[in-house]
């Protein structure tokens, strides 16, 4: 097993925890943590397949990261005030109360 | 032109003028119509009386006596048509008679309508009545005639409905004015025949008006199409509008009833002048009525002469016949003026105009005299009409009582003293050298029996014995209804104001029949403007005396049986049956009740006259509006089924697809549930799809 | 040469006036009223100038008045009276003032009301003069719209149903006349009466519309004849002829009384004038081949109608019976007047007489009937709306002039001599009498049952025993009597001397009888 396969399967673990997180949970800010966790497994996807590619020298891998996390981290804050926002709004962050955009 | 010619017209206007000026005038003003009636009756009887010498002054000096004064009336097409009136013999003698005795009622009715409100209308429609009689007997045109013989109709119905809260003087009035609508709608019809044939209406014309030579011959050598001389045909309809007018049969139903009036115009207009004026008709249109194809020296009697004898000789046999049984006082006088109105049909069927005309002269006369002694009578008797309940009355009344037994002794033709006499005898004697038939002579000799005998009758019910009239009085309900128009009281004789005009009448009905016997037969010869002399000779020729004979027989005849029945023993009460009833109640009941033509008429022309406008009614409302509304419903029914098409078919199916639409709409937005975690659970569904699918392609 | 154009002011007037109605709207009733009247006094004023101004004697229409309208269908404004014109000018000029008097007490929408009555006179007007079928058609449908409207919103309780009948009956007809009339113009290119009838004179008119609508199936005389009973039907169910009638009682029955007014005197005369103005001159020969079924439906006209009435018992619907009586007279003249005579000089010269009797009854009709109606509204407007016959009795002791004035309208509606109905029926009779003998001999059953129902109206509403209820009824107001002494003047006046008005429509009768003569 190539180490390009252990990383994939770690960032595929992840992507699934995520993903699991943010389908199941009722609390808006697990939700947004699950969220998260899919964005930092493909982050992991991109190092992993830098690092193992076909022109490591590049730095491509890095660069994508690091503005992924940077945008990550700027939907982390817009989605947490808008989180913020609904709570004031209705004294709850709970998901299944929150429907009013229902077609 | 004479200036009483030129100025004829005055004699019927001055009495419609002194109408119409009482009809504006304000209700109470009684004195002032009286005054304008009798005062406009004056002059024009003055008129008369200038005209009549008129005529006698040209006939002494040998000029035509006849004149006419024409004029334009209105235009149609390229002619106009003309009216005028003329100036005759027949005109004058008429014009006379008229004004006198209309003049001598007028002043009677003062007195007899003296206790009723409505006194200004009265002398108002009978002056309107005058000038229209008047206007009847002058005019020069057959149209003019017409015209003024619909007004005195309509004065006639006026007058019998003059006391209208009573319902039937109401109905007497409007039987009186359609039974002779029909006889005049007929008349109608000649006269618009007879102009569309001649192409004029006026009598006489310079020889181109209708009566003159050149017309009658021309109207004689036309025949319709159903073979029917054009003439004969005319003169026919012509004569309808007369036997309405006359009361002859079988139109004579509504005179009688026509008493319901005051007695005044039952003695102006239902005895003397209007009833009269069918007979003065066909005398007027005399040379029509008897021109015949035939030749002239062969004496032939036209078929429209035909006619009229046997109508009038039926009438006059058929009215006596009635009149033996009636007991309402004018009711007797009624039939009795049936039967001589058939009488003077009769005398101028067979035997011309001056035969006829004599006897409605008379008769004029003497009838007006016993109605209203009829009338005095009644107004002495506070409006009591029954004779049963009368009788006794020669000692109370005795003026009326006198002058009434002079009128009925004239209506009889007691001979020799009294007119009658003289005119029916006339009658009788050209009915008896009548060239088709001798059965009008028997009928009118048969009548002449019935006629003393009735007369003698009522006469002995309401003059002799004892007064019956305190039995039961109020309880009349005829009596009641009337005496509000007259005075109460006992019986008593009537103010000189009513018995005045009675003695002047009498003395006319005693004295006429001179001017026409046959030894001088003035009257005749002034008619038929034929020399006059005396010649006693007269009673010898021509079968004249034994006539006079059997008739003065006749009548003595009758009087006595009419003495046997009622006059032997006083009748002794109101509620004792009829002394000549007794010998067969049942025939007797029925000519009580005038042989029920009322009935008949009811049960067939009116019953008719009622379904037909039921059925009109009926096809107005379901043929006519029931083919209209099988149209409606058709069209409505055909927009109902476009409805039920619309809704269930093409409706329905742009519903449908309206609904799907809507639905799969509902269907997609169920997706669209606003909740962030089922999208995302699509979005992850997808996501394992796509991966299944991408590995599942890797693979292959 | 341009002259004053007195027919259109004539037309225009009551318009204006209805606008000035209209605009000023109901505040003073009282007001309204009055202006109303005045407007339609100043349309009589002109007409009486017309009348003034007319020459009896001359050929032809006179007061023309012509433009160009819609040169693309060959429509002018063409407008012109002879004497029949003129005569039908005077009856709306006097019924019309007649309507609004018996209309006075009616409370709501009273300016909408008179503003109806006055253009309902303008339609009457324009038809009456129009010379040219386009506008003529307009004016004669225009018509029906404030008749419409008078008889549903102050009608009876059955006033809807009634207007709903009156307009689509005669719309029905109208239409089916527009078809046969569509069908000349594609045939002539032409809607001047003048002019189509100098074609149908000279018998170019019938084959020309056969030629060019080409209808395989029918032979042309059928094709001639579905035109004619097009326009048959049009004016047939106008005057109107049994058994076309059913709109008619109910309509007159239901309407307010003013309006009956209008129908009767005004509107039903559009109808026999439309048959002398157009069907005379344009449809001779088609007439004359179904003379007698025409003649009969005349007959049965005067006689079912007179029946009829007989066996009513409301007092507008005997005289709405009665009106279709007196135009059944009209309707025989107007029939014998077409009978064939191959130019016989004597029967001419009845179809002359029948002709003047034709306009005369016209005439005379409008004023009786009118005046009848009117003495029924305001008996109405005293019994506080009850007018059956039975509902009265002894009339004549509470109001003897009432009685006495509308005794007299009675008789002249009777045709007694001396007032106006007798001389117009007389001439008719005596002119058709030769010409269709049975026709009219059977007409007289007409003359005798109109006595028969007249007498009875006066012996069941004014004899008798005067009823506990009406012991206090009002006898005419001084105003009311002023008011009926012109029209019962005019009756007198008539009866009396006829030529007043035959010597105006002599010569207009002469012409008409004599360009049927070529038939």
């Amino acid at each position: 097993m190539s180490p390009l396969s252990g990383y994939l399967l770690l960032s595929a673990l992840l992507f699934s925890i995520g993903l699991a997180g943010a389908l199941t949970r009722r609390n808006a800010i697990l939700v947004l943590i699950g969220i998260e966790l899919m964005l930092n497994a493909a982050n992991l996807n991109f190092i992993a397949f830098w690092r193992y590619g076909p022109n490591p020298a590049a730095l491509t891998g890095v660069m994508f990261t690091i503005f992924s996390i940077s945008v990550a981290a700027a939907e982390a804050a817009v989605g947490l005030s808008i989180i913020l926002a609904v709570y004031r709004h209705s004294k709850s962050i709970n998901l299944d109360a929150m429907n009013s955009m229902k077609g | 032109m004479n200036w009483i010619v030129r100025n004829l017209w005055l004699v019927p206007v001055l009495p419609v003028l002194a109408a119409g000026i009482s009809a504006l005038a304000k209700r109470k003003s009684r004195v002032l119509a009286a005054s304008l009636a009798i005062g406009s009756m004056s002059l024009s009887f003055l008129l008369s009386v200038w005209a009549f010498a008129h005529v006698l002054a040209l006939r002494n000096s040998g000029q035509p006596s006849l004149q006419v004064f024409n004029f334009r009336w209105f235009q149609f097409g390229n002619e106009w048509l003309s009216l005028g009136w003329m100036l005759d013999p027949l005109t004058a003698v008429m014009l006379v008679m008229v004004t006198f005795v209309g003049l001598l009622i007028f002043i009677y009715s003062v007195g007899y309508m003296e206790h009723d409100d409505n006194f200004m209308r009265f002398f108002c429609f009978l002056a309107l009545f005058a000038g229209a009689m008047l206007g009847v007997i002058i005019s020069n045109n057959l149209l003019l005639l017409f015209m003024c013989w619909e007004i005195v109709g309509l004065t006639s119905y006026l007058l019998i409905g003059f006391w209208f809260s009573n319902p039937k003087a109401a109905a007497a009035g409007k039987k009186a004015f359609i039974v002779t609508r029909i006889g005049d709608v007929l008349f109608f019809l000649g006269i618009v025949w007879l102009y569309a044939q001649s192409g004029t209406l006026l009598f006489y014309d310079n020889g181109a008006g209708f009566l003159e030579h050149s017309a009658i011959s021309h109207l004689l050598t036309q025949t319709t199409t159903t073979g029917i001389c054009v003439a004969t045909g005319i003169a026919l309809l012509i004569f309808c509008g007369a036997v309405g007018k006359s009361g002859q049969f079988p139109l004579h139903v509504w005179l009688p009833d026509a008493m319901e009036g005051p007695t005044p115009v039952s003695a102006l207009i239902h005895a003397a002048t209007m009833v009269a004026a069918g007979v003065f008709l066909v005398a007027r249109v005399y040379p029509l009525m008897s021109a015949h194809t035939g030749l002239a020296d062969v004496i032939t009697t036209s078929t429209a002469l035909q006619a009229v004898t046997w109508v009038g000789s039926f009438t006059a046999l058929f009215g006596a016949v009635i009149a033996v049984a009636q007991y309402d006082i004018k009711r007797i006088l009624a039939y009795s003026t049936v039967s001589q109105l058939g009488y003077m049909m009769m005398g101028l069927g067979v035997g011309g105009v001056s035969v006829g005309m004599f006897h409605l002269i008379t008769h004029a006369f003497f009838k007006s005299l016993l109605f209203l002694g009829a009338g005095s009578v009644i107004h002495g008797c506070s409006g009591e009409q029954d004779i049963r309940k009368m009788g006794g009355l020669g000692k109370l009344m005795p003026v009326t009582f006198v002058t009434y037994a002079i009128g009925m002794l004239a209506l009889c033709g007691f001979p020799l003293f009294f007119s009658g006499f003289w005119s029916k005898d006339e009658i009788l004697h050209a009915a008896h050298t009548w060239n088709i038939s001798q059965a009008p002579f028997y009928m009118g000799a048969f009548a002449a029996l019935l006629t003393a005998f009735y007369m003698s009758r009522q006469v002995f019910y309401v003059f002799a014995g004892t007064s019956r009239l305190a039995e039961e009085h109020h309880d009349h309900a005829h009596a009641a209804d009337t005496s509000s128009h007259h005075g109460s009281g006992s019986p008593h004789e009537s103010p000189a104001v009513m018995t005045v005009p009675l003695m002047i009448l009498s003395a006319f009905a005693l004295l006429l029949g001179f001017l026409g016997t046959p030894a001088w037969p003035w009257f005749q010869s002034f008619l038929e403007d034929a020399p006059v002399s005396v010649n006693f000779g007269a009673f010898l020729t021509g079968g004249m005396l034994p006539v006079m004979l059997s008739s003065s027989v006749i009548v003595l005849l009758g009087l006595t049986l009419g003495w046997w029945f009622f006059g032997r023993k006083p009748i002794e009460s109101a509620d004792a049956p009829d002394n000549f009833g007794k010998l067969s109640p049942s025939i007797f009941t029925a000519l009580g009740n005038a042989l029920y033509f009322d009935a008949i008429y009811g049960a067939t022309f009116v019953k008719l006259t009622t379904l037909l406008s039921r059925i009109s009614d009926w096809l107005d409302r379901w043929v006519w509006n029931g083919a209209v509304q099988t149209v409606t419903y058709t069209v409505l029914g055909f927009a109902h089924l476009d409805n039920f098409l619309d809704t269930n078919v093409v409706n329905s199916g742009f519903d449908e697809g309206c609904d799907t639409v809507s639905r799969s709409g509902k269907l997609l937005s169920m997706l669209q549930a606003g909740r962030i975690q089922g999208y995302l659970k699509i979005v992850a569904g997808a996501l394992v799809v796509f991966t299944i699918f991408l590995l599942w392609k890797a693979k292959i | 040469m341009i002259t004053f154009p007195w027919i259109s002011t004539l037309t225009i007037v009551p318009v204006v006036g209805a606008i000035v109605l209209l605009a000023f709207g109901s505040r003073n009733k009282v007001l309204v009223r009055w202006i109303a009247l005045a407007f339609s006094f100043l349309a009589l004023v002109l007409t009486l100038a017309l009348w003034h101004q007319f020459n009896p004697l001359a050929d032809g229409y006179q007061f023309q008045e012509l433009h160009a309208w819609i040169p693309a269908l060959n429509a002018e404004y063409r407008v012109g009276i002879d004497g029949l014109g003129l005569l039908m000018l005077l009856l709306t000029s006097i019924v019309v003032p007649i309507g609004m008097l018996a209309s006075w007490q009616i409370q709501q929408r009273v300016s909408l009301y008179f503003a109806l009555v006055l253009l309902l006179q303008a339609c009457l007007v324009g038809t009456f003069t129009a010379l040219n079928f386009f506008h003529w058609f307009i004016y004669w449908e225009l018509g029906l719209i404030p008749a419409f409207f008078l008889i549903k919103l102050w009608g009876g309780p059955k006033s809807a149903k009634a207007a709903m009948q009156f307009l689509v009956y005669t719309m029905v007809g109208s239409i089916a006349m527009l078809m046969s009339f569509l069908a000349i113009y594609l045939a002539t290119k032409t809607f001047d009466f003048t002019e189509l009838a100098h074609l149908a004179q000279s018998g170019k008119l019938m084959p020309a519309v056969v030629s060019t609508l080409g209808w395989h199936l029918f032979t042309p005389a059928h094709t001639a004849m579905v035109i004619f009973l097009g326009v048959f039907l049009g004016f047939a169910v106008k005057v109107p002829l049994i058994p076309f009638h059913t709109w008619l009682p109910s309509a007159y029955s239901e309407a307010p009384t003013g309006t009956t007014i209008l129908l009767t005197g005004a509107m039903s005369k559009m109808g026999l004038y439309g048959f002398l103005r157009i069907v005379l001159p344009l449809f001779g020969v088609q007439m004359q081949q179904v003379l007698t079924p025409l003649l009969w439906l005349a007959v049965a006209t005067v006689v079912l109608s007179a029946y009829a009435a007989l066996a009513q018992t409301d007092l507008k619907r005997i005289f709405a019976y009665s009106s279709i009586n007196h135009l059944g007279y009209c309707m025989l003249g107007i029939f014998a007047v077409v009978k064939f005579t191959g130019g016989d000089a004597a029967l001419t010269a009845q179809k002359f007489a029948a002709m003047n009797g034709v306009y005369l009854q016209m005439f005379n009709h409008g004023l009786t009937a009118a005046t009848v109606f009117w003495f029924i509204a305001m008996l109405e407007k005293r019994s506080g709306g009850l007018r059956g016959l039975n509902d009265f009795g002894g009339l004549r002791k509470a109001m003897p002039v009432f009685t006495g004035l509308m005794g007299i309208a009675l008789f002249s509606s009777l045709g007694l001599p001396g007032l106006n109905g007798f001389i117009g029926e007389f001439l008719i009779f005596k002119g058709s009498f030769p010409l269709v003998t049975w026709a009219t001999a059977s007409s007289a059953i007409g003359l005798l049952l109109t006595a028969v129902f007249i007498l009875g109206v006066l012996q069941r509403v004014f004899y008798g025993p005067l009823g506990e209820k009406w012991v206090h009824l009002p006898d005419l107001t001084l105003g009311e009597r002023l008011t009926l002494v012109p029209l019962i003047g005019l009756m007198f006046a008539l009866g009396l001397y006829p030529q007043f008005i035959l010597g105006v429509v002599n010569h207009t009768a002469i012409q008409m009888a004599l360009n049927l003569r070529n038939f």
